[in-house]
């Protein structure tokens, strides 16, 4: 009894994600094409870990996170998290978007209120918790605010509310601050920072932005140019906060951006002799 | 502060929240402004019972103002006599055009709205229902009066069924596009957030939908009375176009112009009506706002 009891917990707290030869096509019916987005991929991510998605355009990095969040299923392997294998999304992992996603006819109190009560919790909590989460992310004041009316950044920190207050083992982040402007985006990773050192979650992120990477993760993935697979991974050995202008960081940031520059130059030379369509941004 | 959506799709433009000249500088004129605006229809009103006054013109084809408003009073608020068919008529009239309209619109907005929705959002329901509904829409309202006609016969049946089906066809059309439009992480991110998949439809498609839906109502509601006059000219007997009609037959232009006068206000009513609700309801869709 005492020992299934631990072991339920172990299991739903720990928040590894085991991806095995992962595969995504996208079918062009009009053209009779198949655009291979993931061919595959194996990767392992440990519970409570910082993991960064990183490659070119086109690499499937979205697809990856699409897939581990549910929203779609490979075509072939396997995402396990926690080995149990992944089928439909659900607030075990919770996602932030690139464009928000924020629901614009909830004020932000309701957005941030939707999973919870979804969860069927009672009042007291949900506005208890509601209030805790919206003050993690200093937008206390702004509860009546509908999205319309705030700024990309505060949007963002939002949608980042919204998720924390369900409380998932997994975050995914699919390039989340890429549409904010680059003073904003320091301070959001900051936060983003602060939030996974205080909750201890497994985080998945999504970017272009190479220093970004290095600021942020435990592990960079370098992702090879579509068909995505894993070319390499970094693990980042240096201490939080990390200094960017440090020699360290910076020797990261040459390593990276080689590994890089080979993937983005085959998708460039693939471009100018196909003249092939964006290959992430169709099937997004 | 984010300037938010400057243009938040074809429904907002619709919808008719003012010019872009107006939302971008607003009030800054205030009652001035209003007061402008109100100096071409009075003038153009002065200028018409001036010639009428006149004698500028013949006025049996087109009866000065004051003689249209003494009309109109008459049919409002004179005695019903036998001599006198219009006199004291009005309100009876338009709560019949009114009930008309009232009742075919409810009837086209909850098969149109339901339709219309489940269309846009399932396959199976948009490859069953959505070509029948693209067949039958180029044929004319109007045409389809003789045979409205012929199967209900002069009688509110005709009349209702008509109205009912000119209003369900811009209504079903834009709830189609509504759900259709529903941005595809709102549903990503209501599913992530643990909304069952059978809920999605009220918690997402429904709400993301809302600017169309009323879109929908309010072109509706305005093609509901485009059609009772049509309806009360041929097909039953009562209502401002059955009276339009009569007036027509004895000739009396003042009783016709009161009659347009009429309708225009209570189309411009229910539309405001409409107007006030979507409003209040999409108080999150107003994209540029004036702070």
């Amino acid at each position: 009894m005492e020992h299934r009891a631990q072991g339920t917990l172990e299991r739903t707290s720990a928040g590894g994600i085991e991806c095995r030869s992962v595969r995504k096509a996208y079918h062009d019916a009009a053209e009779g094409t198949e655009l291979v987005a993931l061919d595959g991929l194996d990767l392992d991510i440990e519970p409570r870990e910082f993991l960064t998605l990183l490659g070119p355009s086109g690499c499937g990095k979205s697809t990856l996170l699409n897939i581990i969040a549910g929203f779609e299923k490979p075509d072939g392997g396997q995402v396990y998290l926690d080995g149990r294998s992944v089928t439909q999304p659900g607030p075990d992992r919770g996602v932030v978007f690139q464009d928000y996603a924020l629901f614009p006819w909830l004020n932000v109190q309701q957005n941030v209120e939707y999973g919870l009560r979804e969860k069927r919790l009672g009042r007291a909590e949900i506005e208890e918790t509601t209030r805790r989460f919206i003050r993690m992310v200093g937008l206390t004041g702004f509860e009546r605010r509908y999205p319309h009316e705030l700024s990309g950044g505060m949007r963002q920190r939002v949608a980042l509310s919204r998720v924390l207050a369900i409380n998932p083992q997994i975050l995914l982040m699919d390039e989340p601050f890429a549409a904010v402007d680059a003073q904003t985006r320091v301070i959001l990773q900051e936060e983003l920072q602060r939030i996974w050192m205080q909750t201890q979650k497994t985080v998945v992120f999504v970017t272009h932005s190479v220093d970004e990477a290095i600021y942020l993760s435990d592990r960079v993935t370098v992702m090879t140019a579509g068909p995505g697979t894993v070319k390499a991974i970094v693990p980042i050995d240096l201490p939080h906060p990390r200094d960017a202008t440090s020699d360290a960081f910076n020797q990261y940031r040459r390593k990276i951006t080689q590994l890089i520059e080979v993937e983005s130059r085959k998708v460039f030379a693939a471009a100018s002799t196909v003249t092939a369509g964006d290959a992430e941004a169709s099937p997004a | 502060m984010a300037t938010g959506n400057v243009v938040t799709g074809p429904a907002a433009a619709q919808l008719g929240r003012g010019r872009l000249a107006a939302r971008l500088r607003p009030g800054r004129l205030g009652w001035k402004r209003n007061l402008r605006r109100l100096l071409m229809p009075v003038a153009l009103l002065a200028l018409w019972q001036v010639s009428a006054s006149f004698d500028l013109y013949d006025p049996t084809f087109l009866p000065a103002p004051i003689t249209v408003l003494q009309s109109l009073w008459q049919w409002m608020f004179g005695e019903r006599t036998a001599f006198a068919w219009y006199s004291g008529t009005w309100l009876e009239y338009v709560y019949l055009s009114t009930s008309r309209v009232m009742i075919g619109f409810a009837i086209a907005a909850v098969i149109g709205g339901t339709l219309g929705i489940l269309i846009g959002w399932n396959e199976l329901v948009a490859d069953l229902f959505d070509p029948v509904v693209q067949w039958l829409r180029p044929i004319p309202m109007t045409a389809w009066l003789p045979f409205a006609t012929f199967i209900f016969g002069i009688r509110e049946g005709a009349a209702i069924s008509l109205i009912a089906m000119g209003a369900f066809y811009p209504i079903v059309v834009n709830c189609t596009t509504g759900a259709e439009q529903t941005p595809k992480n709102l549903v990503r991110a209501a599913l992530m957030l643990g909304t069952p998949p059978r809920k999605i439809l009220l918690r997402v498609v429904l709400p993301a939908a809302l600017p169309f839906i009323f879109t929908g109502l309010r072109l509706g509601i305005g093609i509901g009375w485009v059609l009772v006059i049509v309806v009360e000219m041929l097909a039953v007997k009562g209502g401002i176009g059955y009276a339009m009609w009569t007036a027509y037959q004895f000739v009396r232009i003042d009783l016709i112009i009161a009659a347009m006068f009429t309708i225009g206000v209570l189309g411009l009513v229910t539309d405001r009506l409409l107007l006030a609700i979507s409003r209040r309801l999409l108080r999150w869709n107003t994209g540029l706002r004036a702070r």
